[in-house]
């Protein structure tokens, strides 16, 4: 790649703080860095893996608001995180936290446990039994 | 109490901590120096091997390895730690800043606040450097930033203990000894063949120029095997291990062309220039096929771009990377 064709698509870099180094080859044959705001290709790459992820998790927020999963398999989702990374992050074990996934086995939950899981899932344990605010999360790119 | 440490933004966050630490101890070294020293080159395609459901596909050695080769080759002493318990770990990395020793870390980069909110997954070997702490506040080298930042404690404690696939466990490491005028050229060569080896002779199907074959031969498969759906994910997924943050673009491939290109000055070897410049056209055509690849998966079922296409794109790419690292291999260096 040489260096006037650095791309400069930008959608997730932030300028003076996080933009990729391309490795690029100047006029006179010379390697040299330029920084990039990003690329179209990898952009698309990356809003195809979020879009996924929006996707599970609008139907699990349907099966929670239905009252067949619990808020946990809806925070679970948006943060990314799958059975066993979360139940890493709970020292529990894999079998228990997909009970606790149901809407059954959440309301059997003590306090204390869903405070635990609030903690993992970045939101306060008001948050975590919060209906409305499962409802208001907006799950779509900020274009 | 801050070190006097010099933070140089890098394409990947292993070269980096592994070159800012190493101008520290006063070992001049580009990225692409120590990417090459470290034998950094690599491809490997593993599809029984998932991430978040995905095959993995790498164009890089693996986490922790340039590190070890570069401080190995140079003759560099190392210490490491791992702990079980967070605090312990804390007090340990206080106690190596207060002796004036900038230390390298393992985290997750979920929880790293600075990072924007789309690469943020659960990824475990990010590489940063802490060389300072004031109050509750710790200082952050991290190479894939354009300036230092800084973590407190509480969110230096999670990233270092984040859970999920490969943990780190607190996982940390020091230079300890540097010896006095190390030998940089015998180390470069020595980064060189093993690069070379390890592209062309694994024999197993998933590494080097024949795990691009076989990743070619895999993908042709996916639309039928996968669906169409899973297929494009799969297919996004190579891109991203392609092009995102760390690669300096087309997976290391115009690193290592820079690479050469220093080495053909500092070994007084012209012919290496001009594998650089072959380096360099295999780094384009690798661009040339994340273009292809992201039109294909964007444009679902359009058939404009088909798998069989990519494939062969694949193969082309796979020939010539035989190609130069053959003549690699025969180099009298």
């Amino acid at each position: 790649m040489n260096l006037e064709e650095v791309p400069q698509d930008e959608a997730f870099l932030i300028e003076g703080r996080i933009r990729d180094v391309c490795y690029v080859v100047d006029p006179d044959g010379h390697y040299t860095r330029a920084l990039s705001k990003g690329w179209a290709p990898k952009n698309e790459a990356i809003k195809l893996a979020w879009n996924l992820i929006y996707e599970h998790a609008e139907e699990t927020r349907r099966q929670v608001l239905e009252g067949t999963l619990s808020p946990i398999a809806f925070y679970m989702e948006i943060n990314v995180m799958d059975v066993s990374i979360l139940s890493n992050y709970m020292e529990l074990s894999k079998r228990k936290v997909r009970k606790h996934l149901l809407m059954k086995g959440f309301k059997k939950l003590r306090p204390e446990m869903l405070s635990r899981y609030a903690e993992v899932l970045n939101i306060t344990p008001g948050e975590l039994v919060d209906a409305d605010r499962i409802r208001a999360i907006v799950l779509k790119h900020e274009d | 109490m801050k070190i006097d440490f010099q933070h140089n933004q890098a394409a990947h966050c292993e070269n980096g901590v592994t070159a800012n630490l190493l101008q520290y101890y006063g070992i001049k070294l580009s990225e692409p120096m120590v990417f090459g020293m470290g034998s950094g080159y690599f491809f490997s395609h593993m599809p029984f091997i998932k991430l978040n459901g995905m095959s993995v596909t790498s164009f890089r050695v693996l986490p922790g390895w340039i590190f070890k080769r570069v401080t190995h080759r140079l003759g560099i002493s190392v210490k490491r730690r791992k702990f079980t318990n967070p605090e312990k770990a804390m007090k340990e990395l206080d106690t190596l800043l207060e002796a004036g020793k900038p230390v390298g870390m393992l985290v997750g980069v979920f929880h790293l606040p600075y990072f924007p909110k789309e690469y943020r997954f659960h990824f475990n070997a990010h590489n940063i450097t802490v060389f300072g702490k004031e109050g509750d506040r710790y200082f952050v080298s991290d190479p894939v930033m354009e300036n230092i930042e800084t973590l407190t404690y509480e969110e230096l404690k999670k990233v270092r203990f984040a859970r999920g696939t490969y943990p780190p466990k607190g996982r940390m490491y020091y230079i300890d000894k540097v010896p006095d005028s190390p030998d940089i050229n015998p180390a470069i060569i020595a980064g060189i063949r093993k690069t070379a080896k390890d592209m062309l002779t694994i024999p197993l199907p998933m590494f080097g120029t024949g795990g691009i074959r076989y990743l070619a031969k895999n993908l042709r498969k996916w639309p039928a095997k996968l669906g169409d759906k899973s297929a494009a994910l799969n297919l996004s997924q190579v891109i991203r291990m392609l092009e995102e943050i760390g690669t300096g673009g087309a997976g290391f491939r115009f690193i290592y062309a820079a690479f050469l290109q220093e080495c053909s000055e500092k070994l007084s070897q012209p012919f290496l220039n001009d594998l650089s410049k072959e380096m360099t056209a295999i780094g384009d055509a690798w661009r040339n096929f994340a273009w292809n690849a992201a039109r294909c998966f964007k444009n679902r079922n359009n058939g404009e771009i088909t798998y069989d296409m990519l494939a062969e794109l694949l193969m082309a790419i796979a020939d010539k990377e035989e190609e130069v690292f053959s003549k690699i291999r025969v180099l009298k260096l």
